[in-house]
């Protein structure tokens, strides 16, 4: 294996395995203060039980986020030096903003929501999971600013010596590209954490134990995950396709398999990509879709990869057509599933209906899929480029760390998360059997704050 | 604006030394001091919701330094990258084991979070200590700003050294005595009873391998790299820092003796700050020198971000960090005191 490649495995893996913490952690903190707000207004001790449970799911899995996060930080320097020389002017401003003002509020805050609930006033615990939440939505933020600068380089000025300099420290952070991936993604871990949350509830209702606390959850659970299913579509992925489609043509291009520029593009819903012969095999398209989703109209032309040199093909691109579809497919199936949910809910029968109750459950996984894939196509949409149309991967890497030491650091992250992804199997299916019963029974407090 | 920022940088890792510091030091003195269960729980508990928190110096500094100094982080995460990757691993052990033995319960379980805890622990005081002393002696940095350094080639501090040689190790041992000594008056500080003692006990005896070790240290390093001495005396008034050193570390001796735990562990955090301060002065305005040849450094003034970016970045740095600053005020305020020995609700 080249010296290249084994760097963007090395990324590609820690970054794919570390996101698939954050999302939850994201969406749930976002749910977190949902129930702690409902406790509240309504006076009702089962949503303040809900949240403690929640509360213990979320702190595993922020630890995780944590741990498996500053590799990525590190990560720049260690396997892409020549990228940090060269854009760090620009990069290292949202990444060190998100240390300074998103890292510190996050682990102050939940070290007092963790270990507060005695301490503090009942507003002031809320307080507390708000500000996690606050925490973690400003550090999505900040990273999303920093892939967004990769995606569509904005405010900066190009150096003899190759460096890139900042320009404008608003127009990095106002960076359009930003705010519609941001909205996009943000929604996409609300989704992941309305899944789970709906998953649990669906797994006790099964179960018959923990009956309540099951309703509560997939009430929760459904009407959250409705709500982000369908935001997540439109207007966030509308838009941000449309950008998309407008500043990264070759990236649409290779997302949709569209070998050639069409008037009336149709859109692909299935197929395998043949790069040698420039088709997709077996699809099942509908036609004119594609030219309408991205301009509006039927009759738009569509720009396909002939229209575009082949050295900026996306490279691995069948992974690219597969990773969106995987993504858009799983899209319109939550949509669906959280429809019928939401609808059985409304009528009164959705703690009844077993068949929706399994789907509910087995969907949990889903998500993260469609998040995971929705990053790859955005990461791999962007290829052959680091910074687009700027830097190429290929001249990003340290050269000078060795194809044996990069294989070496990347099997050991290989050993070191896979005894992490079994810790945290079995810590939180032990959390789900034990319930939300016995967390943390307030009245044991000394102080009794709690009880109130 | 170099300065300032370099200023900066030195100052934020110092304040991740003296923090997460204790927190380390515990994790060190773990088996020593935790014979029974409640021992280690109350030793748990003492940096259980302020650990992650001072974790988090080192992660803005790190953004920081990338920010600020980009050619000197492409050049020194690159250069050092094994020893890195194990810091890296060692801070995912220390995270877990801290957090997750008491997820389940179970002897076996939790011994071996146990062990995972001291072992991290007890490792990354060696490498951070050993990363200081290889950025003080020097790195076979090219023409490009870059170097690949090996974990150990024959342990000679010469022009072509490798991670570990006989100066960084002192360096690590320096470090494993200092934040053991630093754990133990923070343990003192925090625990009651039979457990206080027995941390002062220990506390006394890592600072008498304190003293030996500093002064060990002091002549290896001008013996390594004499330019620090050279700077020194062309600013006579920076010798008041190492002068600080010596009294902090005999303070953090006297107040122990004395049982004032929380000026011992005061004159402690002194120590460790003067140490790296003294350190940064002596570089200055070098921020990674080269061993082979000394017009290769990467000095502050060839590292510097653009100067927009430094100016707008010290406006939002100085916002932020006094934010960062009310949430630990208000976060060991709300912590301070001995750890109760009753149910926090939350683990541990």
């Amino acid at each position: 294996m080249t010296t290249l490649l084994l760097h963007r495995i090395h990324f590609a893996f820690t970054i794919t395995f570390h996101y698939l913490f954050p999302q939850l952690t994201m969406g749930l903190a976002l749910l977190i203060v949902v129930l702690k707000t409902v406790a509240l207004t309504k006076h009702d001790e089962r949503y303040d039980q809900a949240s403690r449970f929640w509360a213990k799911v979320f702190a595993v899995n922020f630890l995780l986020g944590v741990v498996t996060g500053i590799p990525m930080e590190f990560q720049f320097g260690t396997n892409w030096s020549e990228f940090s020389r060269r854009a760090g002017g620009i990069i290292g401003q949202p990444l060190a903003m998100e240390g300074v003002f998103s890292f510190f509020l996050e682990s102050t805050f939940l070290g007092l929501f963790l270990f507060g609930e005695k301490r503090l006033s009942r507003w002031a615990h809320w307080g507390a999971a708000f500000m996690v939440f606050v925490g973690s939505w400003i550090s999505g933020f900040f990273i999303i600013v920093t892939d967004a600068w990769m995606q569509h380089p904005v405010a900066y000025r190009l150096l003899p010596d190759g460096r890139f300099e900042l320009t404008s420290f608003w127009g990095l952070l106002m960076n359009p590209w930003a705010w519609l991936q941001y909205a996009h993604n943000m929604c996409g871990a609300v989704v992941t954490g309305a899944f789970v949350m709906a998953a649990v509830g669906a797994f006790y209702l099964l179960e018959q134990r923990h009956v309540e606390f099951g309703r509560l959850f997939l009430r929760v659970g459904v009407i959250a995950g409705l709500i982000s299913c369908m935001v997540q579509i439109f207007p966030t992925g509308d838009l941000h396709g449309r950008y998309v489609a407008k500043n990264q043509p070759a990236a649409i291009a290779g997302m949709e398999g569209l070998f050639h520029s069409e008037k009336g593009a149709p859109i692909v819903l299935m197929g395998q990509p043949d790069i040698d012969q420039q088709r997709i095999d077996n699809p099942l398209a509908v036609n004119k879709v594609l030219s309408f989703l991205i301009y509006g109209t039927t009759e738009a032309e569509v720009t396909g990869l002939d229209q575009i040199p082949k050295d900026q093909w996306p490279t691995t691109l069948p992974l690219l057509f597969y990773s969106y579809h995987i993504m858009a497919g799983l899209g319109t199936y939550f949509v669906l599933l959280m429809i019928v949910a939401v609808f059985l809910l409304w009528r009164g029968r959705l703690y009844q209906t077993k068949w929706l109750l399994w789907f509910i459950l087995l969907s949990f996984p889903l998500p993260y899929i469609a998040n995971t894939a929705g990053w790859m196509t955005a990461e791999i949409g962007r290829q052959p480029w680091l910074v687009y149309k700027l830097l190429r991967v290929s001249e990003g890497y340290s050269t000078h760390v060795s194809a044996g030491n990069s294989l070496f650091t990347l099997l050991g992250f290989l050993g070191m998360y896979s005894l992490l992804s079994i810790l945290w199997i079995v810590i939180v299916y032990r959390f789900i059997e034990a319930g939300p019963e016995k967390v943390n029974a307030p009245h044991n407090s000394p102080a009794g704050m709690v009880t109130a | 604006m170099g300065a300032v920022w370099f200023w900066i940088v030195a100052l934020m890792l110092a304040a991740y030394v003296v923090l997460d510091g204790f927190d380390i030091g515990i994790g060190i003195l773990y088996p020593i001091l935790g014979r029974s269960g409640q021992d280690r729980k109350v030793m748990l508990r003492s940096i259980g919701p302020v650990w992650d928190g001072n974790e988090v110096w080192l992660l803005a500094s790190g953004g920081t330094l990338f920010f600020a100094f980009p050619i000197l982080y492409a050049s020194a995460f690159s250069g050092f990258y094994l020893p890195l990757m194990i810091v890296l691993w060692l801070l995912i052990g220390r995270g877990i084991g801290i957090e997750l033995r008491s997820q389940v319960d179970n002897a076996v379980w939790r011994s071996f979070f146990d062990g995972v805890f001291f072992l991290s622990s007890a490792l990354l005081a060696i490498f951070l200590g050993a990363a200081l002393a290889n950025v003080i002696r020097g790195v076979p940095l090219g023409a490009d700003h870059y170097f690949f350094l090996p974990l150990w080639t024959d342990w000679r501090a010469g022009s072509h050294p490798g991670i570990l040689d006989w100066y960084t190790v002192i360096g690590g041992v320096v470090a494993l005595v200092a934040l053991t000594t630093h754990g133990s008056l923070y343990l003192a500080l925090k625990a009651s009873g039979e457990l206080e003692d027995r941390a002062l006990r220990c506390g006394r005896l890592s600072w008498l391998g304190l003293c030996i070790m500093t002064l060990i240290s002091l002549p290896a390093t001008v013996l390594v790299r004499p330019a620090m001495l050279t700077h020194y005396s062309q600013h006579p008034a920076a010798f008041a820092i190492p002068a600080m050193v010596v009294l902090s570390l005999a303070g953090t001796g006297i107040y122990m003796r004395r049982r004032e735990e929380l000026k011992a562990f005061l004159s402690s955090c002194l120590y460790l700050a003067t140490m790296l301060v003294g350190a940064a002065v002596g570089l200055y305005p070098t921020l990674l020198p080269s061993s082979s040849n000394p017009g290769d450094d990467i000095t502050v003034a060839n590292a510097l971000s653009g100067t927009y970016a430094m100016h707008v970045g010290l406006i939002w740095w100085i916002f932020g960090i006094s934010l960062a600053l009310g949430y630990f005020v208000v976060s060991y305020s709300m912590f301070r005191g001995k750890v109760p020995l009753h149910d926090d609700g939350y683990g541990h």
